[in-house]
């Protein structure tokens, strides 16, 4: 059996979600990988989630993925960032028992209907005519399918370095992948090398843990999935430590050994996940800097210390690492090193991460130019939900758009912009962010994957529900009026003045107000948690969502108008062909798609209706 | 949820009588009824009435014309429109065109925005409109032409500047709302406050010096700023011909600023004396110069005049937040030998003789040509202003319902806003650029 409708390179966080994805929609899926063992491996920090990517965790959950829940099952330490500031910008982070999470991955993966798995190296890319036709691995053997998502992570000719040393792989103790490049640069795509990085990992036995302070996750632990009722793991602790003058100096004393320095890596890295060297260099006037160490398991006594990533050789790191407070008599079970790897420019993709230039061929995930497990499993779910889609010859496409997800702000970014360092997902890269929550990632796309195919009955169902009960007591909060005189019995935080005021109002003011609102309107009572929150947030941003809904209704229109594929822009009267060469670059597929990237002009875009409407 | 109504001139300025004014949108009726006598219970559309056009709420006539409308989906982008054809001098359309930007939800339209929404609703067939990205290319040429890389230098710097304010806040705010386990300082609230409080400020003043109606109405200020004895009272004397003011040799004798109101090229001017700015124990000169740095801050033109023969070239740091176009006049050059006259950069100051009237039809003719390149109304101009106008004040509105009580977010948005409608004069504001700020100030990576 080699005959599939859609093949997934890769086994991490990506093509995880891509072949759960496309096995969803119905096609006969295979996951081929170089390691079944390492299927869903966290190969840097073990923890899922945070400001915005705990965003991306929460849609892909809607959709049905399989992060949420397994994060769910693997969490040890579950905490919501900016719980103190609004609904809009908290987002879920975890940290996850590294084996625990691999092994629910599998089992996931393994129960999902219409997928096999595959073991094998991929290193040729069967591609005819501009039409991905199958793979080849390196024993020879041929898979055919009509589709094929690549996921190759860091492994596209991966290079690590520790100090001045290089050595091939994709990961410490895996191999790297070096024929595909040479496939898709053929095809006429442009690959560029990127660059990110990992700390060494140390032996929790050997850290003073008791001179340390600690970091406790919430007491209410708030899950990922919108399926999970209750988080049954129990929660650790994490401990903060700091670097100082000593460690300091020991850097500096030894800049000229890093591998970044020197000039060994070309590539670019992420500014947000900086190494300590790069840290000491932009911020050199700090005599100390955080390091978080999160313990990687429960049954495992190796730790991850989150803030000293480093391509310094092995000599100097464990010279510096037994400065810092309570590592000083530590053991190093592993050393930093940092990894360079080939990337395709994300102007070759369209918005359903497919290959302009190749029919069937999708990419996600780090080959994209991102960083992250969350942007990685995002991009999967998009490109496995398409690359069924094209196999089962569905003629439909499942594109999410910047006012419906962060998804779709990931993706637009990439394909309209471009990246010059491994893109990462921030709330403020939303212009919506008001409406893009985390807490109605489902309202915002279940309905959506349902009716394309890759949400499950069971999901669905309880979302219906849920839905219908939120319907029924908005509508019920916002016709329900609270009597003048009892706005004073009860002291309500409510100006009396400008009309009648409305339950909705009141939650808009003030979400403590429940025990008044049960007293005084006993319907209301039977209203579940979940929805309650809904219609207070909802109530809390009313006045702000007024404006962002007509914006997001325009940003509608301009999507909504589809650019020819075959459109020849230097036919266009009025374009200049510093114009002309941008649109041809990034070839848009909508008129919005077109008006955001840089440089185009309100002018240039009349023109191209004007052409249209013409020919 | 609607989008919002819009209007703009359709007729391109010149030397014909008449103008077309044309607005679209759901608020069209709403304003026929505000501005017009037309009784909208029993308007026909496609009827042209003539009628007063009023300023809203307070009735001021500002012409009698003609008007139609054009009721959705039968007119040219498919909503609701009116065509206001009004008289064509630069007074009554910049008079209307400010009277219709007062009400709610009604803004001037962006280029090309009449025929995009003809293009939503499928009204136009472009086939039909042969050269109309052509138009539309011309129309944003003419803006590009006028926006900011074009705009003055004073005016550039300003509104620029207030953009920077407004990304430092910013900045800070998305640092710490999406870098919450970081090592971002919680201590700038106050900072950020000062900061947001001072350009809501700056562009309330300048919103409300720079009316050009207003400036048309009462006069365009001038004011004459220098040491004591630098001979303002001089200058103002020979520039309006006449001794309207005392003269002394007497140090600090002008204590109050004195209104002079005269006729410029045929623009109406407000000059200023302004008492000597110098450091004085007299309470009663104090006071001068207090209104001297109060008039200061108020004029469109500073002539900052100092005496050449003393060659006190005082440092003028009154004008160091003036924005508007300064003078620098080298007066008493009469007293200052040939030789030290070359010395003075005949680029940057303007060589005078208020005593024996040399360099005043210089300086004259130097101020009437700066009153109108800045505050002329060519068609062009009056756009362009009221495009900054109308930017601004969304601005405006945007940081006047900021602060730091409300949820973080909400104050972000606030100045996301803000920072968006300024971005429309000068260049919008990316996430990029603010996260570039977030990654150059604050030390991210834990």
């Amino acid at each position: 059996m080699n005959k599939y409708d859609v093949l997934v390179i890769g086994g991490g966080h990506a093509g995880c979600e891509a072949c759960a994805a496309a096995a969803r929609i119905g096609a006969k899926t295979a996951l081929i990988t170089h390691k079944i063992s390492t299927i869903g491996e966290m190969s840097c920090n073990p923890a899922i989630g945070g400001l915005g990517k705990g965003h991306l965790v929460r849609e892909i959950d809607a959709l049905d993925g399989v992060m949420g829940r397994v994060i769910d099952k693997a969490g040890i330490q579950f905490r919501l960032l900016n719980s103190s500031k609004g609904p809009a910008v908290r987002g879920p982070r975890a940290q996850a028992d590294r084996e625990l999470y691999k092994k629910f991955m599998q089992e996931a993966l393994r129960e999902q209907k219409n997928l096999d798995i595959i073991e094998g190296n991929v290193e040729h890319l069967i591609i005819e005519n501009g039409v991905i036709k199958g793979i080849k691995l390196d024993n020879e053997k041929c898979f055919y399918a009509k589709s094929v998502v690549l996921t190759t992570g860091t492994f596209l000719n991966g290079i690590m370095f520790t100090g001045h040393q290089a050595s091939v792989g994709g990961r410490v103790n895996d191999v790297s992948c070096k024929g595909i490049t040479a496939y898709l640069k053929s095809a006429g795509l442009k690959v560029g090398r990127l660059k990110t990085g990992t700390p060494a990992r140390l032996d929790g036995n050997t850290i003073n843990w008791k001179i340390l302070d600690t970091q406790e996750g919430d007491k209410y632990p708030t899950p990922f999935s919108f399926l999970t009722e209750h988080l049954d793991q129990p929660q650790i602790k994490c401990y903060i430590t700091a670097t100082n003058e000593k460690t300091h100096q020991i850097i500096r004393n030894n800049f000229s050994k890093c591998a970044l320095f020197s000039g060994l890596i070309t590539g670019i890295g992420p500014r947000y996940c900086p190494s300590i060297e790069d840290k000491l260099v932009k911020f050199a006037d700090r005599a100390s800097h955080q390091i978080f160490l999160e313990p990687e398991g429960y049954n495992t006594n190796i730790v991850y210390p989150n803030g000293i990533s480093t391509s310094l050789p092995t000599d100097v790191q464990e010279e510096f690492i037994h400065t810092i407070k309570g590592l000083e008599d530590v053991k190093i079970t592993r050393y930093a090193y940092a990894i360079e790897y080939d990337y395709v420019d994300p102007f070759e993709l369209n918005h359903c991460l497919k290959v302009k230039k190749v029919d069937g061929l999708y990419l996600a995930g780090q080959i994209n130019g991102t960083t992250g497990y969350e942007e990685a499993g995002a991009q999967g779910i998009v490109a496995g939900i398409n690359a069924a889609l094209y196999a089962l010859e569905r003629n439909e496409e499942f594109i999410i758009d910047r006012s419906e997800g962060y998804i779709g702000v990931m993706i637009d970014d990439l394909i309209t912009k471009g990246v010059d360092e491994p893109y990462r997902m921030f709330t403020s890269r939303s212009e919506y962010r008001l409406y893009l929550r985390a807490d109605n990632a489902d309202l915002r796309l279940t309905e959506k994957g349902y009716n394309i195919g890759c949400v499950g009955e069971n999901r669905y169902s309880v979302f219906k529900q849920k839905k219908a009960e939120l319907e029924r007591f908005m509508k019920y909060a916002k016709e329900q009026y609270i009597q003048s005189k009892d706005i004073d019995s009860y002291k309500l935080p409510i100006k009396k003045e400008g009309g009648k005021k409305t339950i909705f109002n009141l939650l808009g003011c003030d979400d403590d107000s429940r025990e008044t609102i049960n007293a005084l309107f006993p319907e209301f009572k039977s209203v579940s948690k979940d929805v309650y929150e809904q219609i207070c947030i909802e109530a809390k941003y009313a006045g702000y969502m007024k404006r962002q809904n007509s914006d997001i209704e325009l940003f509608k229109k301009d999507e909504g108008i589809k650019i020819k594929k075959d459109i020849d822009y230097t036919k266009i009267g009025g374009l200049s062909r510093e114009m002309v060469s941008k649109l041809d670059k990034v070839r848009p597929e909508t008129i919005g798609e077109a008006s955001r990237i840089s440089g185009v002009t309100p002018a240039a875009i009349m023109a191209i209706l004007g052409y249209m409407k013409n020919n | 949820m609607s989008s919002s109504t819009i209007y703009a001139l359709s007729t391109v300025y010149g030397k014909s009588g008449v103008a077309v004014i044309r607005i679209s949108g759901e608020e069209v009726l709403n304003i026929i009824s505000q501005m017009t006598n037309i009784n909208i219970a029993t308007i026909k559309q496609r009827h042209a009435y003539f009628t007063d056009i009023k300023k809203k709420n307070t009735q001021e006539l500002l012409d009698k014309a003609l008007v139609i409308y054009f009721k959705a989906p039968s007119s040219f982008t498919g909503e609701d429109i009116a065509e206001i054809q009004c008289h064509g001098s630069k007074a009554v359309l910049s008079s209307i065109l400010n009277a219709l930007s007062e009400f709610d939800n009604v803004r001037l339209a962006e280029p090309g925005e009449f025929s995009k929404r003809s293009f939503y609703n499928q009204k136009m067939d472009l086939t039909e409109a042969e050269g109309l990205a052509d138009l539309i290319d011309a129309e944003t040429s003419m803006q590009q032409k006028y926006a900011l890389q074009q705009m003055e230098g004073n005016l550039r710097n300003l509104y620029t500047s207030w953009r920077e304010e407004l990304v430092k806040v910013l900045t800070y705010l998305e640092a710490f709302i999406d870098f919450p386990e970081e090592d971002i300082p919680e201590n700038l609230s106050e900072d950020i406050l000062n900061t947001v409080f001072k350009v809501r400020k700056d562009i309330a003043k300048h919103l409300q010096k720079n009316n050009v109606n207003e400036r048309l109405r009462n006069g365009f200020r001038i004011v004459i700023a220098g040491e004591t004895n630098a001979g303002k009272s001089s200058l103002i004397n020979a520039l309006v011909k006449r001794n309207a003011v005392i003269v002394s040799d007497i140090a600090g004798t002008t204590r109050d600023a004195i209104d002079i109101n005269l006729d410029m090229g045929g623009y109406p001017v407000i000059i200023t004396d302004t008492a000597g700015i110098r450091e004085t124990e007299n309470p009663i000169e104090r006071q001068g110069i207090e209104i001297a740095k109060e008039k200061i801050s108020e004029a469109d033109i500073v002539i900052a005049l100092y005496d050449a023969s003393t060659n006190k070239n005082s440092e003028f740091k009154a004008l160091k937040d003036f924005h508007g176009k300064v003078f620098y006049v080298a007066n008493k050059i009469d007293k200052v030998s040939q030789e030290n006259q070359n010395n003075i950069d005949a680029k940057k100051h303007i060589k005078i003789s208020a005593k024996y009237n040399q360099g005043i039809d210089f300086l004259t003719t130097a101020i009437i040509e700066t009153i109108k390149d800045n505050f002329s109304l060519s068609s062009n101009c009056l756009i362009t202003r009221i495009r900054y106008r109308d930017a601004l004040e969304e601005c405006l509105k945007n940081l006047e319902i900021f602060n730091l009580d409300k949820e973080i977010e909400l104050a972000a948005e606030d100045i996301r806003l803000a920072c968006r409608a300024i971005g429309k004069i000068t260049g919008s504001v990316e996430v990029n650029e603010i996260l570039n700020n977030i990654f150059g100030n604050f030390c991210i990576g834990k």
